[in-house]
């Protein structure tokens, strides 16, 4: 199993299924870890991070036993297969970006990543379609368990686990759920939901992470503190405020039916059409519209259309997807055109003859 | 259908929610988006940056004269300086928690309200610390070594490293 295998497919995470997964797209838990005998990343010299990454290398075998799994050695991928990673959830922009010896393995079915000399040694993750944050952290726990078994860990007998900025140590945990809020952004109360959640010390972030926009209206919610309280405790404190936000999210659909359900259908209609017909359009254009629709499609205002479907566009219709789709570089006036071409083939497959030719 | 605003084609289409209703705005390309522009928000106050969480307390903890001595300390095991952690806001060692322990400890409280570890613990114990501390510090004398062309002194340290490694 290599890169180029997944392209066509897409991960676990996208399945659309589990519950709630209209409102929650995927559960996610990733731990920091690092190992006692080397220098935290930044004072790594380049022997160092190569040992780590033939160190940490030694327990993939036992990683393999949890779920068949391929390893990456990212030093040596182009740049458009690094950027592919990274729009599949599977790497870190950081890790995508730095220099020197770093590696990933991943299973084959993409629910989880252990990526070695990202900012800590390692950053391992799993990923849950729907909200499933309990079976994420069973996986992550034989994950990390199997990679101790061959390592000695940074760990403090007060402090926890060691980790290369101290807004990590203790657990190393992020629990997060990323969650699809477009009517709330559309009734313009998704500011008030974020600033009672960082009341609580919950961080919100866009789709891939810190720095990044709400892309498509979506947002991670996470637990910002990693010490002094125990792996069950943050993933419950995260799990908690979920039902809540599913509700408010629900309740500003039913609002938006209620008082303007023609222009709602409308928005919905357009964005579809839109898709279904442009002839070149940009990934941002894209990502909004899909979300409308995406909408629509979850309140029945769209038939023939399913979820996983809607899903795999958000992330297929990225640049480095599209390129691996085609199997050739594109340039950002290109790419828009394929990505229209796309959108036509999976949204319309039928309408379009004269392009399935040319495929 | 044309812009509310001026002649061009409206392919903006925005309902805004108020406390009277629902209203209704088409607008073309540019007037929509100079109105966004107007009516959004302010960010939310993202979450301070460790950095800026640090230089807070550093501030309120310490004079010039201290924080321009501490600046200069530097951990004896991956010789980080304070002054490039602070910067960078990244350690550079498991060590560093030990050596700007002063420092370190009143930051953490700040970010998690916290300073006992209550979670998970590696089942085979942390190791003997001690001796994963010199393996960082051996292999940066080594390497030091090896750039000013110590050779003796090189191969001598690596003797260390490797019966460190043997012992383990």
């Amino acid at each position: 199993m290599e890169i180029n295998d997944l392209t066509d497919r897409s991960g676990e995470w996208l399945r659309g299924s589990g519950p709630e997964s209209d409102i929650v797209i995927s559960s996610r838990i990733r731990l920091a870890r690092n190992l006692a005998e080397f220098p935290f990343i930044r004072k790594c010299t380049d022997a160092d991070r190569l040992s780590i990454e033939q160190s940490v290398h030694k327990s993939f075998d036992r990683l393999c036993d949890i779920a068949e799994s391929f390893y990456v050695d990212v030093s040596q991928l182009e740049t458009v297969d690094r950027q592919f990673l990274v729009e599949r959830q599977l790497i870190s922009r950081e890790h995508a970006e730095s220099d020197g010896a770093r590696a990933v393995a991943i299973d084959t079915g993409e629910s989880f990543s252990v990526m070695i000399n990202e900012e800590d040694h390692l950053r391992m993750q799993v990923m849950k379609s729907g909200l499933d944050l309990e079976s994420a952290w069973d996986q992550i726990n034989q994950i990390d368990d199997a990679i101790e078994s061959t390592s000695t860990y940074a760990f403090h007998e007060r402090l926890g686990y060691l980790t290369a900025c101290p807004t990590n140590v203790g657990t190393g945990m992020r629990v997060s759920v990323m969650l699809h809020l477009p009517a709330l952004v559309l009734t313009r109360q998704i500011e008030k939901v974020f600033r009672s959640l960082q009341k609580i010390s919950l961080a919100v972030r866009g789709l891939y992470g810190e720095g990044s926009q709400a892309m498509g209206d979506f947002y991670q919610i996470s637990n910002q503190i990693t010490l002094g309280r125990n792996e069950e405790d943050l993933i419950k404190q995260v799990s908690d405020v979920v039902p809540a936000l599913i509700e408010y999210e629900r309740h500003a659909r039913n609002y938006l039916v209620r008082e303007s359900s023609k222009d709602l259908h409308d928005r919905v209609s357009r964005a579809f059409g839109i898709l279904c017909t442009a002839q070149t359009i940009s990934s941002e254009e894209t990502m909004h519209l899909l979300s409308s629709v995406r909408m629509g499609v979850n309140m029945g205002l769209i038939a023939d259309i399913e979820i996983p479907t809607i899903n795999k566009l958000f992330i297929h219709t990225q640049p480095a997807h599209l390129q691996k789709l085609r199997g050739v570089e594109l340039d950002t006036v290109d790419r828009n055109i394929e990505r229209a071409m796309y959108l036509r083939r999976l949204l319309q497959p039928n309408a379009d003859d004269e392009e399935s030719e040319k495929n | 259908m044309k812009c509310q605003r001026c002649e061009k084609p409206a392919t903006f289409h925005i309902t805004e929610v108020v406390d009277s209703g629902v209203v209704e705005l088409h607008l073309c390309e540019d007037h929509a988006r100079e109105y966004l522009a107007q009516n959004e928000e302010p960010e939310p106050a993202s979450s301070p940056t460790l950095q800026g969480v640090l230089a807070q307390q550093l501030k309120v903890q310490s004079t010039a004269e201290d924080l321009a001595r501490l600046d200069q300390q530097a951990c004896p095991v991956c010789g980080i300086t304070f002054y490039e952690f602070r910067s960078a806001g990244r350690l550079g060692c498991p060590h560093d928690y030990v050596c700007f322990e002063e420092e370190v400890l009143p930051l953490i409280v700040n970010i998690h309200g916290e300073t006992e570890h209550t979670g998970k613990r590696p089942k085979r114990g942390a190791g003997s610390s001690q001796q994963q501390t010199d393996l960082i510090r051996l292999r940066r004398e080594m390497k030091d070594a090896v750039e000013a062309e110590d050779y003796e002194r090189a191969s001598q340290i690596r003797d260390d490293i490797k019966s460190i490694e043997e012992g383990a």
